[in-house]
């Protein structure tokens, strides 16, 4: 579904990724940790189409498309979704407005008819129900004054009601307890299927315990430099980022 | 042309035609201070961005006798909501019986020229011209040298005006350009409530250039909420004066709207002179083309204890220009002041711009005010949210911008009005931005 050949990426200059190789077929749960800095949200960002990154090297095929070439919409339009790490407030903007025109835009470029109202609705009673979200949160102005758990519940939602592909997660766990964590989970793992993907980008082992990976990657200094099984993660969170740190100072010495 | 001599031919067939008006006096001493000041060149501070010295060049019809125009003609320029409305038509500047329409019994609607001489005239005497204590320059005191066939509104004191009060500023520009003067004196009862749409709208395709003059006295315990909706063709040109005071603690309420025109100059200013008085200014400017629109207002903070509170906001786009000053004056005696102001901008091309100047001159030590002002692009880190969800970017900037307009927009009381504003926004955001 996702195959990242190489890719080289950064930010006014900057080089952040520098050469990610990484494949992720239909049906599968991908995992990348790493410390701070490593270039995790980069890698999120670039896969949604962020206009201030650049793309020096590399390619990047989804569903046997170019997705470099695609604008933001287009890679939405084509099944890919991200969850923000940090979703962007959108004073005058009603959420439940805004995210019929998501929905609808989407639809029509995949061909399909825009949802009336009474189909509209339905299908957000049942997302909402999902991941436990409010309608008064959805009146609201897109994201205004929400808390960091009504953000990333919101960027659930949205997901959910998108049917995406392929969801990537940036850090939905950051700044969530122990309760928003199992309702975001839930969300996510709805959305598994044979058929679709999931990429979860986090710095704690924790979310892997409610979302459960087929491989974990550990992102270093903007390469992968490991990749497992999901008790990769677990070793992680009991011996923190220097063991493989050093696993490749041994090895390049 | 000859703006000394112009003015002077039409001021002495006015003179003429309509010398024992009781008006008189007023208008005298104001045609001499007109000649005095001339037009407001851009060396005087207030007019520095706005020039309308050019606006002179124009050959105009200048017309002083009630002309009428086609009920056809009203209904093409007619506001949303006008049915159930009180309708005020002026044509080229002079009030139209006939065309008009009062459906409340709360309002008293009739020329100033006979409130001067009944049992009004104390009110006229104490309100009219008082904008001049604050705008002493020539546009304003060139209107108030031809005060003429406007009107005198009162709202009956301890009374609600269910229905709203349009007031239509028509030029009939199809046979000549057309330079028209509307003056209205509105005086709010005490306890009573209005709401004033103003609205201004030329037919044909000559320029015409409104200078307008309206003030308002507001007794205590009333509630005023203005509107004004700017929608004019690119051809047309106004300097639009609001004067409103507050003799007693009351509310207002002043919403402005302006979306299309050529030169437009708003004078807003709110005379806070009662203790507790309370004020709340809003505008959004939306240009496109050519406009030039600048909101120029004042809120003076006499008596102590009031709270006023100000927002406009800007979209500008093409090579539209947007001026706004906003002036808070807290006067020795106005302890307690409570003043914000807040001006926000955004620049949609390169050619776009904006000069914006908040002015707070305090003269009291207890007060608390505030100002502030930005002018930027569209929200980049929203335009790439909203495209990362599928939406195009056409669309996104268009819901950014809407957004952007929505808590001006939720300010206009009136449903209709609102509505009507809300969709001139949507066609727009659909046919002008790329």
């Amino acid at each position: 579904m996702l195959r990242i050949e190489n890719l080289h990426a950064g930010i006014a200059g900057k080089m952040i990724l520098k050469g990610i190789n990484l494949e992720i077929k239909a049906g599968e749960v991908h995992a990348i940790m790493g410390p701070n800095g490593s270039g995790k949200s980069t890698l999120a960002s670039v896969l949604a189409g962020a206009p201030e990154y650049e793309v020096t090297e590399g390619s990047v095929e989804f569903l046997g498309k170019d997705l470099l070439e695609l604008s933001p919409e287009k890679r939405a339009g084509e099944g890919l979704f991200l969850a923000f790490q940090y979703p962007v407030e959108i004073a005058g903007l009603s959420t439940t407005n805004f995210i019929k025109t998501s929905v609808n835009e989407v639809r029509k470029y995949r061909g399909k008819e825009p949802l009336d109202a009474v189909a509209f609705l339905k299908m957000m009673k049942e997302k909402m129900a999902l991941v436990n979200i409010e309608k008064t949160l959805l009146s609201r102005s897109l994201n205004e004054g929400f808390s960091g758990g009504e953000k990333k519940r919101n960027e659930v939602f949205q997901m959910a009601m998108l049917e995406p592909r392929l969801a990537i997660l940036d850090e939905t766990d950051s700044g969530l307890d122990i309760d928003a964590i199992r309702i975001v989970s839930n969300g996510v793992n709805a959305l598994r299927s044979k058929d679709n993907a999931v990429l979860v980008i986090t710095h704690y082992q924790r979310l892997l315990d409610y979302i459960i990976p087929d491989f974990v990657h550990v992102l270093l200094n903007g390469q992968i430099v490991k990749s497992g099984s999901k008790e990769l993660a677990l070793e992680l969170e009991e011996r923190g980022y220097d063991f493989i740190k050093n696993e490749i100072s041994a090895v390049q010495v | 042309m000859d703006t000394t001599s112009f003015f002077k031919e039409h001021f002495d067939k006015l003179q003429l035609k309509d010398s024992d008006s009781g008006l008189d006096a007023i208008r005298k001493r104001a045609f001499r201070r007109f000649n005095e000041k001339g037009i407001p060149a851009s060396r005087n501070e207030e007019w520095k961005y706005t020039r309308i010295g050019s606006l002179f060049n124009t050959e105009y019809s200048f017309p002083l006798t009630p002309e009428n125009i086609s009920e056809e003609d009203l209904n093409g320029v007619r506001l949303a909501g006008y049915e159930q409305a009180n309708e005020l038509i002026f044509v080229n500047g002079i009030f139209s019986d006939s065309l008009s329409t009062v459906r409340s019994r709360e309002l008293i609607v009739q020329p100033l020229e006979q409130a001067a001489k009944n049992e009004y005239k104390d009110i006229v005497s104490a309100h009219l011209g008082h904008s001049s204590k604050y705008l002493n320059d020539g546009i304003n005191a060139l209107n108030t040298a031809f005060v003429h066939g406007g009107i005198f509104m009162y709202v009956k004191k301890g009374k609600v005006t269910e229905h709203p009060v349009y007031i239509y500023h028509i030029s009939d520009a199809r046979a000549a350009n057309i330079f028209s003067q509307p003056r209205s004196l509105i005086y709010i009862g005490e306890n009573a409530q209005v709401q004033l749409v103003e609205t201004s709208s030329t037919i044909g395709m000559g320029e015409s250039f409104i200078n307008g003059v309206m003030e308002i006295a507001v007794e205590k315990d009333s509630v005023l909420e203005y509107y004004t909706i700017q929608n004019d063709a690119a051809h047309t040109n106004q300097v639009s004066t609001t004067h409103i005071r507050q003799v007693g603690k009351s509310y207002i309420h002043a919403v402005t709207i302006s979306m299309n025109g050529g030169i437009v100059r708003n004078n807003l200013n709110v005379v806070m002179d009662a203790d507790q008085a309370e004020a709340h200014l809003y505008g959004l400017y939306f240009l496109k083309g050519q406009s030039h629109v600048d909101n120029h207002t004042v809120v003076d903070n006499v008596k102590p204890n009031c709270y006023s509170n100000e927002l406009y906001k800007g979209i500008i786009n093409d090579s539209a220009t947007a001026v706004f000053n906003g002036k808070i004056f807290v006067q020795p005696n106005a302890q307690k002041t409570n003043a914000y102001q807040s001006n926000k901008n955004i620049l949609l091309s390169d050619t776009a711009s904006v000069n914006t100047k908040p002015q707070l001159e305090i003269f009291a030590d207890d007060v608390k005010c505030s100002h502030g002002c930005t002018v930027g692009r569209l929200n980049e880190e929203g335009l790439y949210y909203l495209r990362s969800r599928g939406i195009s970017e056409t669309m996104a900037r268009a819901l950014l911008i809407h957004a952007f307009a929505v808590d001006i927009l939720e300010r206009i009381k009136p449903l209709p009005i609102r509505k009507y504003v809300d969709q001139l926004i949507s066609e727009r955001l659909e046919f002008d931005i790329e």
